[in-house]
Order: structure tokens, then C-alpha cells, then sequence
């Protein structure tokens, strides 16, 4: 791992292997350098903003690489079951692009375990690690003006539910009723990072 | 009894704003709040309230406000003619306005938000700890429109006893100073010098979510673009078109474009009065 500049008030932690981005996050939440404001995931990279009055880049850099990204598992977080409708609009697509049936598409996205890595894009939109290589596909080529809330997406190496109605690119494979996110919950978003999930029909 | 406030015209376009939603960026939310931070603190102050109260963003002025019941008010940020039932009053200063009275904000013909603060605060629903609208998150109340009531809080501090608080001019051509981001190598060898040795301007495509930006080209050493990464107010992401975009108080938490540079915290009030057309510089921190 590398750790870069990023302004005056943050660093960032570059990793070659995604999976350790949790573990770094898991070990400097549970013990935090001195300093530390807010740790970020996201795909590759651990954003972590200090208080320039208590710390600085160099400090900070050499308390983080001192630390192992795999001694600390992340915190024990329950694991979450999504019930889902698979009758998404994409869904043919997907199988056809992927070179199975829907039926296939649908078993191997409920076979898998997967764990939010980071949110991004919307508040409570969590990016969901471990699917199936065989489903990686691109993004659709012309995103949809609007997504309806719950619809249970898969784009790249990961998979998704949408939090709220938004425009959105990713191919659309069934939706949910279970409300991932809702602002008068504690905490608002139940795929936090860390979170492991399943798919179940 | 507490005063409400009728949104006669909201002007070009008004949020409620107060410090943002700091620390829930790892859930997908950003900080949003205040785009000019020190001008709704300042605001604040003047009417007596905690620096962090919900008060109004107006960009560049327009608004129009009727008062049921007595309030005190105070206007900071990009300077506009203000009035209370057709009497001129000043900015940073406390203005009492009485039952009836119709504030009324003209255009700025300098910077590009003013702030507006009343005693009390203004008591919409909070959402996730904070009043304020994060528009691209979608949090917080709605942008006023006409006919909107606003309800204002109960006063929690004393008047502060300031008759009138100092206020540096914006500058013709704001000077922002910067750090270097994550992704320098991600540009041809000299990029930063471009950045900080000649002006940009700022195009039409400025909002809440950032200024975008017209100036030499800071031309990528390597394709593609980055998985999603954390992003945070200040930063300075450069799509492939190689002209940058410096995020404000709504940005994306993550992004997939390469940041060259950070705009420091103490420059992004100033950031964030820049209008459309307006010349800014950077240099090193």
C-alpha cells in the first residue's frame, strides 16, 4: 500500500489488492492514529482526513503503514438477507450477454456472499463485492433517466440496490422491497461498509 | 412568540444551509452545508445565534422574505442592496424587522451568494443532524419557492452587542491557494506549474456541486479513468477534456476522475463566491 497526499487535511491509501481496503479501515477505526477526523473507502483507496492541529502527512503515513490491513477482521456486522423479485428489466440482456439463462443469471446472484466495500454515487448506494465473474458486464451504454428505489443492478464486478429513485447505469436484474436506507433509521444505511449480504428469491 | 417567514420569491435560487453533515461520507453522504462557510458563521453572530444555526443561501439575491412577527435578521456574504419595507439597511449588521415587514434583497453585483441568518435559526427538520439541502445528495429541505413558510427557532444565546462586523472585499480575481492531490502522476510531467502559473476562468456550470473551469489544458500522462475514490470539498478533478472542476459543498463522496489538487479549506469560502466568467489563479500553499 501507498499512502498519497491528498490537500492539506488528508491522506490517501493506495492499494494494489481491494481486499485489504476493509481491513486497513477495520484496524485504523478500531484504533485510530492520533489525529484521524474520518476514514472513506472506496474501490481501491482508504481516504483518511486528519486534523492538520494534531498531525501531519508524514506522521500519519508512517502510524498507517505500520499497520496490518488483515489482523483486524472488520467489525462484526450482522449479515443482511435482500429478498428479491429477479424480473428486472435487463435481466434477458444480462443472461444473453453473460451466455446463460435468466434462470442461471439469477442462481449464480444468489449464490453469491458479498460484502459492501464503500457507498458512493447517492446517499446509502453501496457498492457490493464477491460477484460472479461470469455476470462482470459493463455498464448499459445509454443510462436510464430514472431507476426506480430497490432495484437490485449489477455493473462490473459488483453489485447493488438502489437507494432512492435516480438516474442510473447499471443493468437492472430485480428489485427489493427491503428499505436499504431511510434517514429516520439508526444507522440510515443497513449495507454500511463491512456488511455482508445475501440475495434471496 | 416566534416568527415565521413567508417566501414571497426565492430569487435565482435559495437553500436552507448551517454546517453540513461532516463525517457520513463512509455511508455516501457528503458534508453539503454552507458553500461559503465563514459568511453564514458570521451571520450568525450578528443575530446571536450558534455559529453552526440554519440560515438561508441565496444565490446572487433576488429573495424576498414577509415576517409575521418580530425578528432579528443579519445578511453577510456577496454584497447586495437590502431592504425592509422599502428602508435601505446595511449588510453584516443586525436588522430589526417588525410584524408585516418584507425583506428584500437586490442583486449582487459581486461575489455570488449572500447569506441570510435570523435570531432563532431557521427550524426546518433536521435530516440526518443537519438542516441543510444537499443537492446532489438530496437531503434536507426542498430550495425555497414562493409561498414556502419558513418556522424560526427559539433564540438560545444573547445578542451579541455588534452593531456592525468588518467584511474583506472579494477580490476581482481570487487567488486560491493549493496542496498537491493523490493523482499527480496521473499527468504529464509539469501539469502543477501549469496550474498555478495561469488564470482559469470560471464557465457558466457552477452550482452547489462545483465550479467548472476553462483554462490551459492539464493534460493526462495515461489513459482510463479510476475506480471510484473518495473525494473532498476543495479537490480539483480533471475529466479527460483536461479542463478542471473544483468540487464545493455538495460534491460527489467519490469520484472516478484523477484529482491533481486541493484547494485549501480556509480558500474554499472564497471559492465560493466565484460567478460565472470570473478569472481565479492558484498558487502553491
Amino acid at each position: 500500500m501507498r499512502v498519497l497526499p491528498y490537500g492539506a487535511r488528508a491522506a490517501m491509501v493506495d492499494f494494489d489488492d481491494p481486499s485489504e481496503v476493509l481491513g486497513l479501515h477495520a484496524s485504523l477505526e478500531q484504533d485510530p492514529p492520533d489525529g484521524v477526523v474520518e476514514l472513506v473507502p472506496a474501490a481501491r483507496t482508504l481516504l483518511v482526513r486528519f486534523d492538520p492541529g494534531r498531525t501531519h502527512h508524514d506522521r500519519l503515513a508512517g502510524a498507517i503503514l505500520d499497520r496490518s490491513t488483515v489482523d483486524v477482521s472488520p467489525r462484526e456486522a450482522a449479515e443482511i438477507v435482500v429478498p428479491v423479485r429477479y424480473d428486472g428489466p435487463d435481466l434477458a440482456e444480462v443472461a444473453a450477454a453473460a451466455g446463460m439463462s435468466a434462470e442461471a443469471v439469477v442462481r449464480r446472484h444468489e449464490d453469491g456472499v458479498y460484502v459492501s466495500a464503500f457507498c458512493g454515487f447517492a446517499p446509502g448506494f453501496a457498492y457490493l463485492t464477491g460477484l460472479d465473474p461470469a455476470l462482470h458486464l459493463p455498464r448499459r451504454s445509454s443510462p436510464r433517466t430514472r431507476v426506480p428505489a430497490g432495484s437490485v443492478a449489477i455493473a462490473g464486478e459488483y453489485t447493488a440496490v438502489y437507494p432512492h429513485s435516480s438516474p442510473g447505469g447499471w443493468r437492472l436484474i430485480g428489485r427489493t422491497t427491503l428499505p436499504v436506507w431511510d434517514v429516520e433509521r439508526e444507522p440510515p444505511n443497513l449495507l454500511t461498509p463491512g456488511t455482508r449480504i445475501r440475495f434471496t428469491s | 412568540m416566534t416568527a415565521k417567514i413567508e417566501v414571497v420569491h426565492p430569487g435565482v435560487f435559495a437553500t436552507v444551509q448551517d454546517l453540513g453533515r461532516p463525517g457520513l461520507a463512509a455511508i455516501g453522504v457528503g458534508r453539503s452545508g454552507a458553500a461559503d462557510r465563514g459568511s453564514l458563521r458570521l451571520a450568525n453572530r450578528l443575530v446571536g445565534n450558534p455559529e453552526g444555526h440554519a440560515a438561508l443561501e441565496v444565490v446572487l439575491g433576488g429573495l424576498v422574505l414577509r415576517f409575521s412577527a418580530p425578528a432579528t435578521v443579519a445578511v453577510t456574504g456577496a454584497p447586495c442592496s437590502i431592504t425592509v419595507s422599502g428602508r435601505a439597511a446595511g449588510p453584516c449588521s443586525p436588522i430589526a424587522v417588525g410584524p408585516g415587514d418584507e425583506l428584500v434583497l437586490g442583486m449582487a453585483a459581486r461575489g455570488l451568494r449572500c447569506y441570510v441568518a435570523v435570531r432563532g435559526g431557521i427550524a426546518v427538520p433536521a435530516v440526518l443532524g443537519a438542516r441543510a439541502t444537499d443537492t446532489l445528495g438530496k437531503l434536507g429541505p426542498p430550495a425555497l419557492s414562493a409561498g414556502m413558510t419558513l418556522p424560526v427557532g427559539h433564540r438560545v444565546l444573547d445578542h451579541p452587542g455588534v452593531d456592525l462586523a468588518p467584511r474583506a472585499a472579494l477580490p476581482d480575481e481570487p487567488v486560491l491557494r493549493v496542496t498537491p492531490g493523490p493523482r499527480v502522476s496521473w499527468f504529464v510531467p509539469g501539469t502543477l506549474s501549469t496550474l498555478v502559473s495561469s488564470p482559469f476562468t470560471a464557465t457558466a456550470d457552477v452550482d452547489r456541486v462545483g465550479v467548472r473551469l476553462e483554462g490551459p489544458e492539464l493534460a493526462r500522462a495515461r489513459e482510463g479513468e479510476l475506480p471510484p475514490e473518495a473525494a473532498v470539498p476543495g479537490a480539483l478533478q480533471i475529466p479527460p477534456s483536461g479542463q478542471p472542476i473544483l468540487f464545493l459543498a455538495d460534491h460527489p463522496v467519490t469520484g472516478g476522475y484523477p484529482v491533481l489538487a486541493v484547494v485549501d479549506e480556509a480558500d474554499l469560502d472564497l471559492a465560493a463566491q466565484i460567478r460565472p466568467g470570473q478569472r481565479v489563479r492558484f498558487r502553491y500553499s
